[in-house]
């Protein structure tokens, strides 16, 4: 049987019983994404070398009964945003193409402390910056479900490698939906936490203010125990939460019986697709046959101003995170320039993609003289009407549900050519990046073409067992749809 | 309003980001600007003139260091991956003042 | 006849606090070293690196603020002012502009013009920015990161000034107060303070403020007077040529004795400012703000009045002792130990500063410790030895910090004060020098000095004076 099928927590459980060591766990998994990189190309880089040798060790604390976790001799593709140490680290872009940086991200530092065992670093849209992983630099994911359509973003190398069980699980960000939007377009479960719930040190920052690192997943109870993993209080991140507990796989019960859910039926009108709307409110149904009490509400200012003030703010942010890659202390540098701002100049134009400059160009302006009233201090301005909107709609309800995108999956190269359609497609995920809210995506469905459909629920801040609870409940009444690449040809 | 964005502030923008674009460039960005900028605006339909904005959206306040040296001499670590580097140091093109 | 023009001088002062460690991480702020070797991801902007406060700069912030009278901001934020250039590792520059931790404040100064107040804008905390050197064999530009994150105040005065004696004085101000907290050593040359000038010019009489500029790269007071007294008739010759100011920040080269503006497409001076999503919002509680007043220094005022009361020392003494942190502490301290206020002070008025003004030191150079000086103080009033040889002594201990006891041990130096020595020397000295005696005698009282100085030769200078004195003329009136 294939190790690769498991779950992570199924196959961390015959590691630790000696059934299976970690390094043929990590044999395994190598050896299958050696096989399916060329359809699939959810990884930016490989580091071989380094995972067989750590799964060795690994496997020897375990032995000695030093590793007694469910993560140890797991492996584990890492978003290409986290810094890793002496691993090649590129953001998928061109300007990061040959750092390799000298320390290790905090969250990927407390799963090698579990024992999880880093197999590569994964593909996603460069510096985040989209919703395909079209925009990487060195090659856009395809989605295993069907290789003509994209995974997602900017994710969607880290959701692809675990749909294609190339990898147990697998670290992503959200910055606007990087998680849970991908997550959705290739079948698997992922949760972005509360905003300071795991520290952001080393993560390569695309909107400081909006970035948090998450788990990638095939079940909700896996979510849980990476999680539980991987959030810290960190004295390196100053916007780190010291939380009272970091207990999240007590929440994983099937009891749902009295809580109240919310549906913004303005999430559910004109420009979602017929196939997604119905496999959301199945979930609707299923969770209230199991006693929760559902109930719609009015959530239209989110719903119209999350992305204009999320384009804002992330922009903005982005212009200012991203003027660090000057070709001066890392990174790509041009060849040829004739003084220092030529070479500033010529380095940035040659070394980022479209995606990125529009980004950079459009929070310049926004920040510019003249212009930071009128729509960065407006934006902020919104921003704090739309966590006022959160904060009354969880005076009533202990979860939101809603979709993670307006469709599901669409197919390679519909997206880069009109910006703003893109931008919408992160309508539902966005506002929950702007109010620092946990939002976890579970599959839900499959649409007429066979792409899966996930569902989204959002909680209040530091209320990640109450969605853990909510989608643990409904993931009991579904099993887990596996992506069969053989029938589609592919290995 | 529809916004215009002249040459200009794409040459503006440019300087400010230190990003040069081709011509053909120059005019996508223009476009892509407007548009967006124009979807921006929406913004303007709400009244926000009675809410403070809100850069962190939780109330975190004082996290601090003690005045205590924690790192030592890194630098092969922090010239590893330079471009270029000289005497222990990164090199750029001349710069004046 | 021609116009009579006022100057009007607003000054932004940068300076380095004294902490252990840089701003933002925990990489030491010592001077020197080889470059980049006090680096680390955070203060050379690694990707992913994030910053964390340290919290004594925010501590000398405030204790300068209450120290000039500031209001605090018990709110308070750091903001990103975003400008490309490779001093800068993030490119961005985390600074304080829309709530900086003090402001509204301002301190006295007095010059020949009077007293007055000069009214302080703001002080806001920031990072400093790295060094770059320029290698002429390579033609390129060498970046060294170990000031990059070194924590500054910036202090920004209001335009009150309108002389360079007046910014002399102000500098000299703030300096002492921040001498006197211990916030920072605030050496020009060394670039621990650092001054720019902006500086207007208005017809006398005039309401409206003429158009500024701003210059920098001043390193010494000589030079801000020289660059006040330049850019004033530079601005002067153009309005009287019926040409317009530029507001532009213009370079002082001091050895030229002018400033050139620094300008270029490139230098577009929008800084988009935001707030830092990296850190969070500050919160001096009421309680902290106490509790950092209730540790205030004595300042100058107190001690001035202390001085005069518990020591009764001479007003003009205690002025000048105090003008100096260094030369107060110096001044206590030996005190302590050997209860001589009187002495103590005319050695430093006289002495040190003599020695301060030869060697072209300020007072915070001064290196002997306040044991040794009460030493010498001790050997020189006990008469042990005499006044000659205690200057001596002195001048070593200054230079060398050297032990006046062991000193004067090893060199022999202790006066002769054996009665019966000195006697047959003089009555030798004296028979050797019939015509000096007879001198004396016919009322020539030169001689006397002549012999006294025969005597102290023959002791090799050792010999206390009011002893040779007392014996010679004990031995002439005898005669």
């Amino acid at each position: 049987m294939s190790l690769m099928k498991l779950t992570a927590v199924e196959l961390g459980k015959k590691i630790q019983s000696g059934e299976v060591s970690a390094v043929e766990a990590v044999q395994e998994s190598l050896a299958r994404t050696k096989a399916l990189e060329e359809s699939i190309h959810a990884f930016v880089n490989l580091d071989e070398e380094n995972a067989l040798r750590k799964a060795a060790e690994v496997q020897k604390r375990i032995e000695a009964g030093e590793l007694t976790g469910p993560l140890a001799g797991v492996p584990v593709a890492i978003k290409d945003n986290m810094c890793t140490k002496g691993v090649l680290t590129t953001c998928s872009s061109r300007i990061l193409g040959n750092f390799v940086p000298t320390y290790t991200s905090e969250a990927v530092i407390n799963l090698e402390k579990a024992g999880a065992i880093m197999t590569g670093k994964a593909n996603m849209d460069e510096f985040a910056m989209g919703s395909t992983t079209e925009t990487s630099a060195f090659g856009e994911t395809k989605n295993p479900w069907n290789l003509n359509h994209v995974p997602g973003g900017s994710s969607g190398g880290s959701c692809a490698a675990v749909a294609a069980e190339e990898v147990s699980f697998a670290l992503g960000s959200d910055t606007g939906g990087s998680i849970r939007q991908p997550s959705s377009f290739c079948g698997v479960t992922g949760i972005k936490p509360t905003y300071g719930t795991i520290s952001r040190y080393g993560l390569i920052a695309y909107g400081s203010s909006l970035d948090q690192i998450g788990p990638i997943a095939k079940d909700v109870t896996d979510c849980a125990a990476v999680l539980e993993t991987i959030a810290s209080y960190d004295s390196k991140d100053s916007t780190s939460v010291k939380r009272e507990k970091y207990d999240f796989t007590s929440a994983l019960v099937d009891d749902v019986k009295g809580m109240k859910i919310g549906i913004p039926a303005d999430f559910f009108g004109a420009g979602l697709n017929e196939d997604v709307k119905k496999a959301v409110l199945h979930v609707a149904e299923v969770l209230k046959s199991k006693g929760a009490e559902v109930e719609e509400f009015d959530f239209k200012l989110v719903t119209d101003y999350a992305i204009p003030a999320y384009y804002v703010i992330a922009c903005a942010e982005a212009s200012s995170n991203l003027s660090r890659f000057d070709g001066i202390k890392y990174g790509y540098r041009t060849e040829d320039y004739t003084d220092l701002h030529n070479m500033y100049k010529k380095t940035r134009s040659e070394g980022f993609g479209p995606e990125v400059k529009r980004r950079i160009m459009l929070g310049s302006f926004v920040l510019s003289s003249g212009y930071y009233d009128a729509y960065y201090l407006k934006a902020l301005r919104t921003k704090a009407l739309i966590k006022q909107e959160y904060d009354k709609a969880f005076g009533k309800y202990d979860v939101i549900l809603a979709p993670a995108a307006p469709t599901t999956a669409p197919r390679l190269g519909d997206s880069l050519s009109d910006p703003i359609q893109m931008y919408l497609s992160d309508i539902y995920t966005i506002s929950v990046n702007l109010a620092g809210l946990p939002g976890v995506t579970v599959p839900c469905g499959m649409d007429s073409s066979g792409l899966p459909i996930g569902a989204q629920l959002i909680g209040d801040c530091f209320k990640e067992n109450t969605i853990l609870r909510a989608a643990y409940a409904f993931e009991q009444s579904r099993d887990y749809v596996r992506c069969d690449l053989a029938k589609k040809g592919v290995n | 309003m529809a916004n215009v964005i002249s040459d200009e502030t794409i040459e503006y923008v440019g300087i400010l980001a230190k990003l040069e674009l081709s011509e053909e460039e120059k005019e996508r960005a223009k476009k892509d600007m407007e548009e967006m900028l124009d979807y921006i605006d929406k913004l303007n339909e709400l009244d926000t003139s009675s809410v403070e904005p809100m850069s962190h959206v939780f109330p975190v306040k004082n996290v601090f260091r003690e005045d205590v040296v924690t790192n030592g001499d890194d630098r092969e670590n922090i010239l590893a991956n330079a471009p270029s580097e000289q005497d222990g140091a990164f090199t750029v093109p001349r710069t004046f003042d | 006849m021609s116009k009579q023009y006022e100057t009007v001088i607003g000054l932004e002062v940068h300076v380095e606090l004294a902490t252990k460690t840089k701003i933002f991480c925990g990489c030491s702020t010592e001077f020197g070293g080889e470059p980049n070797t006090h680096t680390c991801p955070v203060c050379t902007g690694m990707p992913g690196s994030l910053p964390v406060l340290n919290k004594k700069v925010l501590e000398y912030a405030v204790a300068v603020g209450l120290a000039t009278n500031c209001q605090i901001n018990q709110y308070s934020k750091f903001d990103r002012k975003n400008y490309f250039y490779p001093d800068n590792p993030q490119n961005y520059q985390i600074s304080q502009l829309y709530l900086p931790i003090c402001h509204d404040g301002g301190v006295e100064i007095e010059t020949e013009a009077g007293k007055k107040i000069v009214g302080i804008h703001e002080i806001h905390m920031e990072e400093d920015a790295g060094k770059l050197i320029h290698d002429e064999w390579s033609d390129c530009t060498l970046v060294d990161f170990n000031r990059s994150g070194v924590p500054l105040i910036e202090i920004v005065s209001e335009p009150d000034m309108r002389s360079a004696d007046e910014v002399i004085a102000y500098l000299e101000k703030l300096k002492m107060i921040i001498q006197y907290l211990g916030a920072s050593d605030c050496k020009l040359q060394e670039g621990s303070m650092r001054a720019d000038v902006n500086l207007s010019v208005r017809e006398v009489g005039a309401e409206q403020f003429g158009t500024r500029t701003e210059m920098k790269n001043l390193n010494s007071f000589k030079a801000i007077a020289r660059a006040i007294e330049g850019e004033r008739e530079r601005q002067i010759d153009l309005l009287e040529a019926g040409k317009q100011v530029v507001q532009e920040t213009r370079r002082w080269d001091d050895t030229k004795e002018s400033s050139y503006a620094m300008r270029s497409k490139e230098d577009a001076q929008d800084y988009r400012y935001f707030p830092d999503p990296d850190l969070v919002p500050i919160v001096v509680s009421d309680e902290w703000l106490e509790e950092i007043r209730s540790a205030q220094p004595e300042f100058r005022t107190e001690k001035l009045a202390r001085y005069k009361e518990q020591y009764e020392i001479p007003d003009y003494d205690a002025e000048i002792i105090t003008a100096s942190k260094k030369m107060a502490d110096i001044f206590e301290a030996t005190v302590a130990l050997c209860n001589k206020p009187k002495k103590v002070s005319n050695w430093l008025m006289v002495e040190t500063m003599r020695l301060l003004k030869e060697r072209e030191m300020e007072p915070e150079q001064i290196r002997f410790s306040p044991e040794h000086f009460a030493e010498l103080i001790d050997l020189a009033d006990s008469g042990a030895i005499n006044s000659t040889v205690a200057k001596e002594v002195f001048e070593k201990m200054f230079d060398e910090d050297i032990d006046p006891d062991a000193y004067v041990e090893e060199h022999g130096l202790k006066s002769v004060n054996d009665e019966g020595a000195l006697r047959t020397e003089i009555e030798k000295i004296v028979a050797d020098n019939p015509k000096s005696v007879e001198d004396y005698k016919a009322g020539k009282k030169k001689a006397m000095g002549f012999l006294v100085g025969q005597t102290m030769k023959a002791m090799k200078g050792k010999a206390n004076p009011q002893m040779v004195n007392q014996i010679l003329t004990e031995i002439l009136n005898q005669m």
